[in-house]
């Protein structure tokens, strides 16, 4: 599979995530949540953003609820929790949410 | 949530009614084929072209040279090294018991799902190389006489279409009146596929993580150390008190081995902290290990023995490096069947541990005993919320036991349940115990590119629990296999069930135990409070600086203007 953008093609895995993390932009992100009916806003840029601070310092994804209590201190109570991750991302934080921010998928029993 | 065909569910007396057959219903092209590089890290063949697309997939091309013939040596050496497979291949006599068990059957309607008739892809092939029978019939040119038939590319397809909507649950055994494995033929097919360029992606992928990082998610130590760190913090929260979850504890008398969902997904992870809770009140040392930072062993799925060994021996080497003397397995299913079943001929002898605790040791085999000792303080009416039922896990079910006396892996995960909670119903009971229905994402079969069999394969288990939420009020059903549990919350919306319904049996205790010291409801409240202050605090302040920054820009650019 491949991601057609502005005259370049940039490769992806058969699931649509980004084989070469380092290719990684913005317009990217936009392009692979368009190619599923999202529209990425200031909200879903928050978690995006979070994700990549995150996997920059660790080599990998957080766990769900590293992530709802990120969100919960950053954006309050009510939106740390999964019910609002799934609100933005329906396919699933983990997932959707990190395939956008150009992480490798999440795998093993999850 | 993507479009699927969901089979329809009654809850009338929660048994799916054996389907018309359709056949082809499920013919496809299987999951995502491994890479060269996953297969490499395997010790599997390289020889082989990645298929262009899934259109390609069994094509000669894509397969490994002469890969015939080394598909047949594959055969040859497995029933030469599994005696089971080869008695399994023969004594087969089609009695058609097995036929409606299957719940990849029951949901698809595909015969091929039969179990019968998914062993007889390799039986078939088996019948035309290695028995008398076949091959004189088979230079005949009418193998089928014989129900034998030539290995061909078609075959190849079938094999790894087939062979990847089978959990390897062995429901369909327990039916059998010869005892036929069929979990052990689905393996030996995905071993020679795996030797003929047609890996499955997702178990290959996975396992490479494992060797590589210490756990199928790739968590390094790094993140694991600072999730638990969170974890410690959340329950410190919750309750006031300190419980840890060490990680790399020099001299513990514990390791516990348990699946990396458990560090990652929800409700695995409430589990856990569950874990955590009984071991500190029961005063125990207990640590993880970064190195065996896995329970799950997916070399069992694909029938390597090779990989399930490789896999195993980390838990003992982290077991000596640590100086632990008992090994504790959390809650997931295969891993304990590979550790109750096989552990000790994969990775022992285990003489360097304390023999007077069973060895390895399921983590509800300490808390039961313990609840039934009034060990711990608990208050069911904090799970009066819920009206639960459990999923007995195949692989606990079928594959091992808990306890000292038989049926205690039923018994054993439904007494603490009792324990801690007042409403419990059971599903129906052709679907408990050793007839337990699959979830639908065992054996390797938890991959979204598998969403539609892991669907329709949950019909029968989702059938049976709507009848159960139907009739008698539950609301949520425990599991104590991290597939299980991921299965489940994936998969239960489409039935029109809510994802939140499933829970860990040990995030039932957690939810009841009054660990001594714990801060009272009040308490925590007022703490909460101050703590979401806090951080309205920190938002403030944050925002307060980004304004000031973003005006000073503003001023800035009028100036430069």
């Amino acid at each position: 599979m491949a991601l057609e953008l502005d005259g370049q093609s940039i490769e992806l895995d058969e699931e649509g995530y980004l084989v070469d993390l380092s290719a990684w932009t913005p317009e990217i992100a936009k392009a692979l949540a368009s190619g599923e009916d999202v529209e990425l806003t200031d909200e879903h840029w928050d978690i995006i953003n979070f994700l990549r601070e995150y996997y920059e310092e660790y080599q990998i994804a957080p766990a769900v609820r590293v992530l709802t209590k990120a969100v919960g201190k950053r954006l309050g109570k009510d939106k740390g929790n999964s019910k609002y991750l799934y609100s933005l991302f329906p396919y699933g934080p983990g997932k959707q949410a990190c395939k956008y921010a150009g992480l490798p998928k999440p795998t093993g029993c999850v | 949530m993507a479009d699927y065909d969901v089979p329809e569910i009654t809850g009338e007396d929660g048994i799916v009614d054996v389907p018309a057959l359709q056949p082809d219903a499920m013919k496809s092209h299987g999951p995502w084929v491994s890479k060269p590089e996953f297969q490499d890290a395997m010790h599997f063949p390289t020889d082989f072209n990645m298929p262009e697309d899934v259109s390609a997939y069994g094509n000669t091309d894509t397969l490994v040279e002469n890969w015939k013939e080394r598909a047949l040596d594959k055969m040859a050496d497995l029933k030469g090294r599994y005696r089971s497979l080869q008695v399994f291949l023969d004594i087969c006599v089609k009695c058609g018991a097995c036929t409606d068990k299957c719940h990849y059957y029951l949901g698809t309607t595909d015969p091929k799902n039969m179990p019968v008739a998914r062993q007889d892809l390799l039986r078939k092939v088996y019948r035309r190389y290695f028995t008398f029978a076949g091959k004189f019939f088979g230079k005949m040119g009418m193998p089928g006489f014989v129900g034998a038939a030539e290995l061909d590319e078609d075959v190849v397809k079938d094999w790894y279409n087939y062979y990847h909507q089978c959990s390897q649950c062995r429901r369909c055994s327990v039916f059998c009146p010869y005892g036929i494995d069929t979990a052990e033929i689905s393996m030996a097919a995905r071993e020679i596929l795996d030797h003929i360029g047609m890996g499955q992606k997702y178990c290959t992928e996975i396992m490479g993580k494992l060797n590589k990082i210490g756990n199928n998610l790739g968590l390094p130590e790094a993140a694991l150390a600072d999730t638990l760190e969170g974890l410690e913090e959340d329950i410190y929260d919750e309750t006031g008190v300190e419980v840890k979850l060490p990680l790399d504890k020099k001299g513990a008398e514990i390791l516990l081995i348990t699946p990396s969902a458990d560090f990652f997904a929800e409700p695995h992870v409430d589990g856990l902290m569950g874990y955590a809770k009984v071991f500190h009140e029961l005063g125990l040392d207990w640590t993880l290990s970064s190195y065996a930072s896995e329970g799950a062993n997916f070399g069992m799925f694909i029938g390597s023995y090779e990989n399930m060994r490789k896999i195993s021996l980390r838990i003992r080497k982290a077991a000596q490096d640590l100086g632990v003397k008992r090994i504790v397995f959390g809650e997931c299913g295969h891993a304990w069947r590979v550790a109750y079943s096989f552990l000790n001929t994969l990775a022992g002898p285990f003489d360097f541990l304390d023999q007077n605790y069973p060895i390895p040791q399921h983590v509800l085999e300490i808390t039961e005993p313990a609840l039934a000792a009034g060990k711990l303080n608990i208050d069911k009416s904090k799970n009066d919320d819920m009206v639960l039922t459990f999923h007995d896990s195949c692989n606990i079910a079928r594959g091992s036991r808990m306890g000292a006396k038989p049926g205690g892996q039923f018994d054993i995960p439904r007494n603490v349940i009792r324990a801690v909670c007042n409403n419990f119903v059971d599903m129906p009971a052709d679907t408990i115990h050793d007839a337990t229905f699959c979830c639908g994402g065992g054996g390797g079969i938890l991959t979204d590119d598998l969403m539609d069999i892991r669907i329709k394969g949950a019909q029968p288990r989702m059938e049976a629990l709507k009848h159960v939420t139907d009739k008698h009020q539950v609301t949520h059903m425990a599991a104590i296999c991290a597939i299980c549990k991921s299965q489940f919350t994936k998969v239960v919306p489409y039935y029109g069930f809510s994802m939140d319904m499933i829970v860990s049996v040990h995030q039932l205790v957690s939810n009841a135990i009054f660990l001594t010291g714990q801060l009272t409801e009040e308490e925590i409240e007022a703490k909460e409070a101050a703590e979401e202050a806090e951080w309205a605090a920190a938002r403030e302040k944050a925002a307060a600086e980004k304004a000031a920054k973003e005006s000073e820009e503003a001023e800035k650019e009028t100036s430069d203007k």
